[in-house]
């Protein structure tokens, strides 16, 4: 192993320069974007891998012919190579992947869920007829109270006029009230039909 | 050392590779190379399994070079028996899809390219279990995550298209992010070995071994589609042809929840994150359960409850005593059968009905109640019904979660016991919807049923075909597979209890790996 393994400051900062750059391009919504910012997060994980290895400028672990001095730590390098092998298929399929994508809807946005679209719309609709709903109950409670109002107003008329009439006309004289139109009418219609399947 | 090891990774690793020597006209060796291969990784992985179990953890090290320089395999209780159920899965998955393959030669899953990449995906996952190395971890996922991303798109039709860029793009960076992780440990310790790296992190700070922790449960959390982490699942899994879906949900969650396991047994024994586990285990049940109960489509109601059932797993990982991680190991085999015969069963009904909307299904009782049975028998089990392994499962989980007690875990309980309750309603519903109506009233909708591109619409498969008795076969293999979990239940439960025993004893773990001269220096932590 070698003899210093802090990993080198100019290395580290690289690789979280380049991670934070890969992260910004992966919030956009443009595939070309998200498939750059993941390289560039690979590149810079490696780079990460890389640093652990210690200072730079030891020899590398070959046949015994570093002289017995301090040599670099193999293990990192050897571990990069595993991971860019891997990044570089992952990219590799990632850009046919968003290519076949271009070549299909014709651009490179990031389309949404379709099945989620769906729930929020039917959420969406339902909100909408309970709102129509209650309008419509509102708007018939409200023509309910005014024909009972009115039915009421006319009542009072009524009996206001037949006691004028009692005062003025002879008392023993028994009469039927002649029937109100509005009284049987006029009265309370049905409520509109409830229920979401209206 | 043990010979055996090294076979369930190499074996459909070749077999890949002469499947694709062989190509696409001999269908028929394609076929049996692959079942002889999964059969024969099933019969290795029992092998191990009962070797591991009865005369501890087996090591073998690649190209004979000492453990912390070589590359480490390793199978103890708990990587030999996730190693058998995930082989006897895929194999009746596999057998799933050469009957439907025979049945419809579909266009868009050419044979040719799905089996090696099956395989691959195979040997990714037996890659994972068995590596002693966390970056050979690395590597086996990665295997597993190619292969996946191959599977996921198959065939290249536009919803998979779409479907499958979220979920690459969702595990390339939690890969990345794993990479990070491994970085960050092998800066810290200088190695890389699982059991080196036991020994080494206890004597780092504090700050950076949870630096560490947390990176890799993210890593995995990503995988194993913990709440904050799971958006991607439900979009992407339900759009895949049934048997890779299938398989992806039963089987590819698990491996994130198996180096949950590992890591957090080994690496980082105690309980500094149980807070934030207990946390997101409340979370995941609620939210998909939740999830579940408003979806309008058997495969994404099947993802949704698969996210809250990770929520039990990461639930038994936050007590971490030793009855928990026993009913951990017990549940997780429970529900990698489940699952996956559970979206076999919605393949069925795809082909039967036409549909997985559950708007436009119905009747199907009457048709074919044979897949009514199937349907039943799997859905009442993750509901967790008395007799079935589901309830087993809970049971012991809400019995580690109450002989621990505390206010939190108890929440925690109440919450497991209520998502039970919410799966079993959300199944029950698409039960009635499924399989009890009437089939006029399955299309007497006056909502417009979708609102689509045209693309997409024109994606969804219509009519309706006979169920190749293969297909029919492989699903009665995963609940008869189902059902032995209640049958051999005792054995099973004290299986997983050492599993457990293990688990929380991890010296035994770090004997075996370590070589046999005690005096090696590179075991001893540097100054």
């Amino acid at each position: 192993m070698s003899a210093d393994q802090t990993p080198p400051i100019l290395l580290t900062l690289c690789g979280g320069v380049l991670v934070s750059c890969g992260v910004l391009l992966m919030l956009e919504r443009s595939l070309t974007r998200l498939v750059v910012g993941t390289v560039l997060i690979g590149n810079g994980a490696n780079l990460l891998i890389l640093s652990t290895g210690g200072k730079p400028r030891h020899a590398p672990i070959l046949d015994g012919s570093h002289g017995g001095g301090p040599f670099s730590d193999p293990l990192p390098q050897a571990m990069i190579l595993t991971a860019i092998v891997i990044t570089l298929a992952s990219s590799a399929f990632v850009f046919s992947i968003s290519y076949r994508s271009g070549r299909i809807t014709g651009d490179d946005e990031v389309r949404d869920d379709i099945e989620d679209r769906r729930v929020t719309h039917v959420d969406q609709r339902l909100r909408t007829e309970v709102r129509e709903q209650r309008r419509e109950f509102r708007a018939w409670s409200r023509r309910q109270r005014r024909t009972i109002r009115q039915a009421r107003r006319d009542l009072r008329a009524r009996i206001r006029e037949d006691r004028r009439r009692r005062a003025t006309d002879d008392p023993t004289r028994v009469e039927d009230y002649p029937e109100h139109p509005e009284a049987r009418d006029g009265g309370p219609d049905e409520p509109p039909e409830r229920g979401l399947g209206a | 050392m043990n010979a055996l090891l090294p076979l369930p990774v190499l074996l459909p690793m070749l077999a890949a590779g002469v499947k694709i020597v062989v190509g696409p006209r001999h269908p028929v060796v394609q076929r049996v190379i692959s079942v002889l291969v999964l059969s024969t990784v099933v019969v290795v992985g029992a092998v191990l399994l009962v070797t591991a179990d009865r005369h501890g953890p087996q090591t073998t090290q690649i190209g004979g070079w000492p453990a912390p320089v070589g590359i480490t395999l390793i199978v103890d209780r708990l990587s030999g028996a996730m190693l058998t159920i995930s082989a006897a899965v895929t194999l009746c998955v596999m057998i799933y899809a050469i009957a439907q393959d025979m049945a419809d030669r579909e266009p868009v899953t050419p044979l040719s390219v799905f089996h090696p990449t099956f395989l691959l995906l195979v040997s990714g996952v037996a890659d994972s279990f068995l590596a002693g190395d966390l970056f050979n971890l690395f590597v086996g996922f990665e295997i597993m995550l190619t292969a996946s991303y191959v599977l996921i798109t198959l065939g290249g039709t536009p919803a998979r298209i779409r479907a499958g860029m979220t979920y690459i793009m969702v595990a390339l960076m939690s890969s990345m992010l794993f990479l990070v992780a491994i970085a960050v440990l092998y800066a810290a310790t200088g190695t890389v070995n699982l059991a080196q790296l036991a020994v080494r992190v206890r004597d780092l700070p504090d700050g950076v071994a949870r630096i560490a922790e947390v990176m890799l449960l993210v890593a995995f959390g990503v995988k194993a589609a913990v709440f904050p982490l799971s958006m991607w699942l439900p979009d992407s899994y339900p759009t895949a042809p049934a048997p890779v879906t299938a398989v992806f949900a039963g089987l590819l969650t698990k491996i994130g929840i198996y180096g949950m396991l590992r890591t957090e047994t080994l690496l980082f024994p105690g309980h500094a994150l149980r807070v934030p586990l207990l946390i997101f285990a409340f979370a995941s049940m609620l939210v998909g359960v939740f999830g579940a109960m408003v979806q309008v489509d058997l495969n994404r109601l099947l993802s949704f409850t698969l996210v809250s059932h990770i929520g039990y797993m990461i639930f038994g990982l936050a007590m971490s005593t030793r009855s928990a991680l026993g009913a951990t190991l017990f549940y997780v085999l429970h529900h990698i059968t489940i699952q996956t015969s559970l979206f076999l069963v919605a393949g069925l009904i795809e082909r039967r009905g036409g549909s997985t909307s559950l708007r436009r299904l119905g009747g199907l009782a009457r048709s074919s109640p044979l897949i009514g049975a199937l349907f039943f028998v799997p859905a009442m089990n993750l509901g967790g019904i008395p007799p079935l392994s589901g309830f087993l499962g809970k049971l012991g989980l809400v019995d580690a979660g109450l002989s621990l007690g505390g206010p939190l875990v108890c929440a925690v309980v109440a919450t497991a016991l209520l998502t039970s309750l919410l799966t079993l309603y959300s199944l029950v519903k698409a039960w009635n919807q499924v399989f009890w109506r009437a089939p006029r009233d399955a299309f007497r909708t006056d909502e417009p049923a979708v609102d689509v591109p045209e693309e997409d619409a024109a994606d969804w498969p219509v009519g309706t075909a006979r169920l190749a008795p293969g297909m029919v076969g492989a699903t009665v293999a995963l609940i008869a597979l189902s059902l032995a979990y209640t049958v051999a239940g005792g054995p099973l439960v004290r299986l997983t209890d050492r599993a457990a025993d293990e688990m929380s004893q991890p010296a035994r773990y770090i004997d075996t790996v370590r070589p046999a001269s005690n005096g090696d220096t590179r075991w001893i932590v540097p100054g």
